[in-house]
């Protein structure tokens, strides 16, 4: 039986993408940042998954508004990074595990979450450049990948208890996967950060490192939450800890903390990068 | 369509909004194609009116002004894209929104960990 090993958190900030293509990981700025993720790739190294779910929300590549699915999974044989419009460096493809996928579907859509399903699927900074992060070098190729996709660009947001039903949710369908697999999941975007308004610039650091603790062993206390209540308290772009909340709702109740990083600013955000053991 | 109770300095796109910046979106949408960007580029006001933008919207856009394009239903994920095409950052938007020099705003995001 296939089984979920543990869940990894990253920013997917697009000047991430642009700093790995100009190789700034020395440079003063971006090495705090940098530095968090050696830690992580150890424990992918030691955990050895053969496909990753990567949780994330697409920023006007994939979708746009004429159609903007609340939930969607990627059932392609490969997913390509495309132009956004400014200039990140494409990459090459990701490998997809289609067969698994069609499980998941079947498993989620039977447990009342109807995902949207793409059998072709361009992928964007949300899903690269974590991908990147804890695979450098291009050695993602090593990884199958499944892209799930929540909404965090046109209200109304699903609510933080729904995304972690969602997850809890695919944790039943890997679960039931009959070969064995070790799959990780990746919850990304966040933490703190608001692009638009005068608001500009809002990060708010408490508010993160509260959220970097509870979610390891309290993750219940966000369930209560409303999106407005994140957007006040992270921003309007912070709302995207609701990745995350998906990504610990797959991960069972009890988790083991292996290592985090919080660094702010890169851009305009708070970064955190958090790797959680299910073997706990 | 439900109220819901402002944050200040915060648009919140929702359906009225979604509604409201449907042809600027989709404008900025079609910018993921680089054969677009230079389109637009060699005639803004013909690129504009083949998406069906109203005034305020082509107004804004001219003007460059993010506050203004959000009123007019902008979503910023889009936004980003025409911001792109004037080689303008996160930063240089942030700091032009909350009134700030780039230098200002970069080091209010520098501080923001000091508390």
């Amino acid at each position: 039986m296939a089984k979920i090993v543990g869940g990894l958190t990253s920013s997917h900030i697009p000047a991430i993408g642009s700093a790995i293509a100009r190789d700034l990981f020395e440079d003063p700025y971006w090495k705090p940042f940098f530095d968090g993720f050696p830690a992580a790739r150890q424990w992918l190294h030691d955990v050895k998954p053969d496909i990753a779910i990567v949780i994330y929300n697409d920023h006007g590549l994939n979708f746009f508004l004429d159609k903007q699915p609340t939930f969607a999974i990627g059932a392609a044989p490969e997913y390509r990074n495309e132009d956004e419009g400014w200039g990140i460096p494409t990459i090459p493809a990701f490998k997809g595990a289609p067969e698994f996928s069609w499980h998941l579907i079947d498993s989620l859509v039977g447990d009342e979450f109807d995902m949207v399903t793409c059998q072709e699927m361009a992928v964007d900074h949300g899903f690269t450049v974590p991908m990147q992060l804890f695979w450098p070098d291009f050695s993602y190729t090593d990884v199958a990948t499944v892209p799930l996709v929540i909404n965090t660009v046109q209200h109304p947001l699903p609510s933080p208890a729904r995304c972690y039903k969602l997850g809890q949710a695919l944790r039943r369908a890997v679960e039931s996967y009959p070969e064995d697999l070790n799959v990780v999941i990746l919850g990304t975007g966040g933490l703190s950060h608001q692009l638009d308004g005068e608001r500009a610039g809002f990060i708010n650091k408490k508010f993160d490192l509260m959220c970097m603790d509870k979610i390891v062993d309290e993750p219940e206390v966000f369930l209560d939450m409303s999106i407005d209540d994140l957007v006040r308290d992270a921003g309007a772009q912070g709302a995207e800890f609701i990745l995350w909340l998906a990504m610990r709702g797959a991960l069972g109740d009890k988790v083991k903390l292996v290592h985090r990083n919080y660094h702010l600013p890169i851009s305009n955000t708070a970064t955190g990068l958090l790797c959680l053991d299910s073997a706990a | 369509m439900a109220e819901h109770e402002p944050i200040p300095g915060t648009v919140k796109f929702d359906g009225k909004m979604a509604m409201k910046g449907y042809a600027l979106n989709k404008m900025c949408y079609s910018f993921n194609n680089a054969e677009n960007r230079e389109a637009f580029l060699a005639d803004q006001e013909a690129y504009m009116d083949k998406y069906g933008l109203n005034e305020q919207q082509k107004q804004a856009l001219r003007d460059k002004v993010v506050l203004d394009m959000l009123a007019a239903g902008g979503n910023i994920y889009y936004l980003a894209k025409f911001a792109g095409i004037f080689g303008l950052s996160v930063q240089d938007i942030g700091a032009q929104q909350t009134g700030m020099s780039v230098e200002a705003f970069k080091e209010k995001l520098l501080r923001a960990g000091d508390e």
